[in-house]
């Protein structure tokens, strides 16, 4: 665990932009105000500290595809040759449909033996927000577990939950959650 | 019950100033201090809930901007003591007809009896060389006595502060309440509209917002262009704990966002993806949910991210921990019996979980003492709503009915209120709803807004 310092020149950079633009969607949170003064001048309570500085923003990691040309990532993932894998209301079981794209998705993995992959597991809606996030997690699991069982090795393969968070169809009826209880694939280095 | 008081408050001078490098403001010096006063309690004829007014503040100096503070620091107040019901409020449309005072010299009584008032709350403000002098007084309109008062002198920056001040005041002396107008609420949102880079699909960001208790100084908290949910008040309500995707998968992170500091708990966990960060009481430790062992399981470290413990042992999904409110319990979501339900167990994990609910329900949420209840979401069709089931009794009562989905409800502070999530009005909004499913309020309008959480 570290303490991560924003640097005061970044901050006046900030500031600076901040009132170029006008409108800066950067809030500084306030303080609340100071219990009432106590009942001699000399015990008065200190003050709060000033919030000092947007307190946020981790460097972010160098993005994974430096070494490789991004647009090709992209478009791989566009047009992505790894299928996903949906699954029935509130299962991570996979059917024998899912099977048949994951024994699919195997042997292109197997082909390009280069690549790694993020399986994200997705939710339709009408779970809450909080139990998604472990039935996301337990469908992307589900379909690593099967291309490990195929074969592929376990450290091309990275898994994360995004819960109903990224629903890929936004409608609110059968057919979208159908199409919003998936895993995804992403290609992250090939 | 009669006691001395000093009349004399300082409010802190705290300017939300937009050059963070400049140094602190001074606060203002106390006032010179006396004891003034005799302190008494506002009390109806009948026994009912004391009759108050709350007409417009005078302001002393008039200027403008004295002017607009006095009319916002009246209404607010109007609103915060509204919140709690502890007061009856004589509607501020009937004020008109009364003649209005100069000063606290030429109030008219006689006048706010005749509306049947057993209190008026009025204040003066004063513009000062470095901000403003607010006084507030609460008179018994019977004997025309004043039975309370304050004053305060601070910053002019933000007057809705000097209301809540007053509020939580008034209803501590007057009425024994703890009241929570100072409180404050986070959530996650996707008001700004900014997009998540390094994925082809058009996905939006998540960033993490506080708002005060009403709505109101909605502010961004988070800056980082990805998903940041499940956020939580420290219970100092100094620091904010919540999951990020910024590294990828869920970690969880708390910033301290009076200080710009940010520490990231689960840095170095490799395996696996931490979610749903729960403060212990004393905000020495945070339970949450992690797969790092490969399966959802509930684990506890402290507030540093060191010493992690595992919690619970079970091949089911465990997610979503609360803690009772003395710590030694801690209520989660467990799908072991087939469906999610809430289960208890002791806060070392010791021991055989109780099940709690027995409909698919989430998020439980221990209320704050006196009450010995636990809130959550249940299924109850295609959505949630928000059930609360009494600890001693098991009785399970309902806040909300089928209008829209309905999760992720949070007590406030003196457990008289719930926050929660619904999508009654279109998007994802936050609500607040009194603890007996009255007064419900829609904080938020913009963008979708999540996951509330309320501070102590």
């Amino acid at each position: 665990m570290r303490h991560v310092r924003w640097m005061v020149v970044m901050l006046m950079v900030l500031s600076v932009a901040a009132c170029a633009k006008k409108q800066t969607p950067i809030a500084r949170p306030m303080p609340p105000p100071a219990p009432p003064g106590t009942t001699t001048p000399g015990s008065r309570p200190p003050a709060p500290p000033e919030p000092v500085a947007e307190p946020t923003v981790v460097p972010p990691e160098p993005v994974r595809d430096d070494a490789i040309s991004s647009a090709s990532l992209d478009d791989l993932n566009r047009n992505s040759p790894l299928k996903p894998v949906f699954f029935e209301y509130d299962s991570s079981d996979l059917t024998p449909e899912a099977q048949r794209a994951l024994d699919d998705n195997a042997g292109t993995l197997k082909k390009y033996s280069t690549w790694a992959v993020t399986i994200e597991g997705h939710c339709d809606e009408r779970g809450t927000a909080e139990y998604n996030l472990a039935l996301g997690e337990r469908r992307s699991v589900a379909a690593r577990a099967y291309l490990v069982s195929l074969g592929v090795s376990a450290d091309r393969l990275r898994t994360v939950s995004y819960g109903k968070e990224f629903p890929f169809d936004p409608g609110h009826d059968e057919a979208a959650f159908r199409k919003n209880r998936r895993a995804h694939f992403v290609v992250t280095a090939k | 019950m009669m006691k001395w008081i000093f009349p004399v408050a300082i409010l802190a001078a705290v300017v939300a100033s937009t050059h963070a490098q400049q140094p602190p403001p001074q606060p203002a010096n106390p006032q010179r201090q006396q004891p003034t006063e005799v302190e008494t309690t506002i009390t109806s004829e009948s026994g009912a809930a004391p009759r108050l007014a709350v007409p417009e503040f005078i302001a002393v100096t008039k200027d403008t901007e004295s002017v607009a503070i006095a009319k916002t620091i009246s209404q607010v107040l109007f609103d915060d003591l509204t919140f709690e019901r502890e007061f009856a409020l004589i509607p501020r449309d009937v004020y008109a007809t009364i003649p209005r005072a100069t000063s606290f010299a030429d109030v008219p009584f006689d006048r706010w009896r005749e509306l049947n008032a057993d209190g008026l709350a009025i204040g003066t403000v004063e513009k000062t060389g470095n901000g403003v002098k607010v006084e507030m007084r609460l008179f018994n309109v019977r004997t025309r006595q004043m039975a309370y008062g304050r004053e305060y002198s601070g910053s002019a920056a933000n007057p809705r502060l000097y209301a809540h001040q007053i509020s939580d005041e008034l209803h501590k002396t007057q009425r024994g309440l703890t009241g929570v107008a100072r409180t404050k609420l986070v959530f996650d949102s996707d008001r700004d509209g900014e997009r998540m880079g390094g994925t082809i699909e058009n996905r939006g960001v998540k960033e993490i917002y506080i708002a005060d208790y009403d709505g109101e100084n909605q502010r961004r908290v988070t800056v980082s262009k990805t998903l940041n949910i499940n956020p939580a008040w420290s219970p100092d309500a100094r620091s904010i704990a919540y999951t990020s995707y910024r590294r990828g998968g869920g970690q969880i992170f708390v910033s301290h966002i009076y200080q710009a500091l940010l520490d990231e708990l689960t840095k170095g966990e490799k395996v696996g993806e931490n979610w749903l960060p729960a403060w212990s009481p004393d905000g020495t430790r945070l339970c949450f949910t992690s797969t790092r062992d490969g399966n959802s399981e509930l684990y506890v470290m402290n507030r540093d991210g060191s010493n992690v413990r595992r919690l619970t042992r079970h091949p089911g999904i465990d997610i979503s921990p609360t803690w009772s409110p003395s710590g030694t319990q801690i209520a989660f979501v467990s799908d072991r019996g087939g469906d999610p339900h809430i289960y208890l167990m002791d806060a070392d994990g010791v021991g055989t979980p109780q099940r709690l609910t027995s409909e698919y329900s989430d998020r439980p949420t221990w209320s704050p003492a006196p009450y010995n209840e636990i809130a959550y979401a249940a299924r109850t069709g295609p959505g949630n709503d928000i059930k609360v089931v009494d600890l001693a009794s098991r009785q399970v009562r309902q806040l909300t009915f089928g209008e829209g989905t309905n999760e992720s409800p949070t007590w406030s502070a003196n457990g008289r209120h719930l926050a929660f999530m619904s999508t009654r009005a279109g998007k994802s909004q936050i609500f607040t709803i009194a603890r007996d499913g009255k007064n419900l309020r829609q904080l938020t309008r913009t963008g979708n807004n999540q996951q509330p959480n309320w501070s102590k």
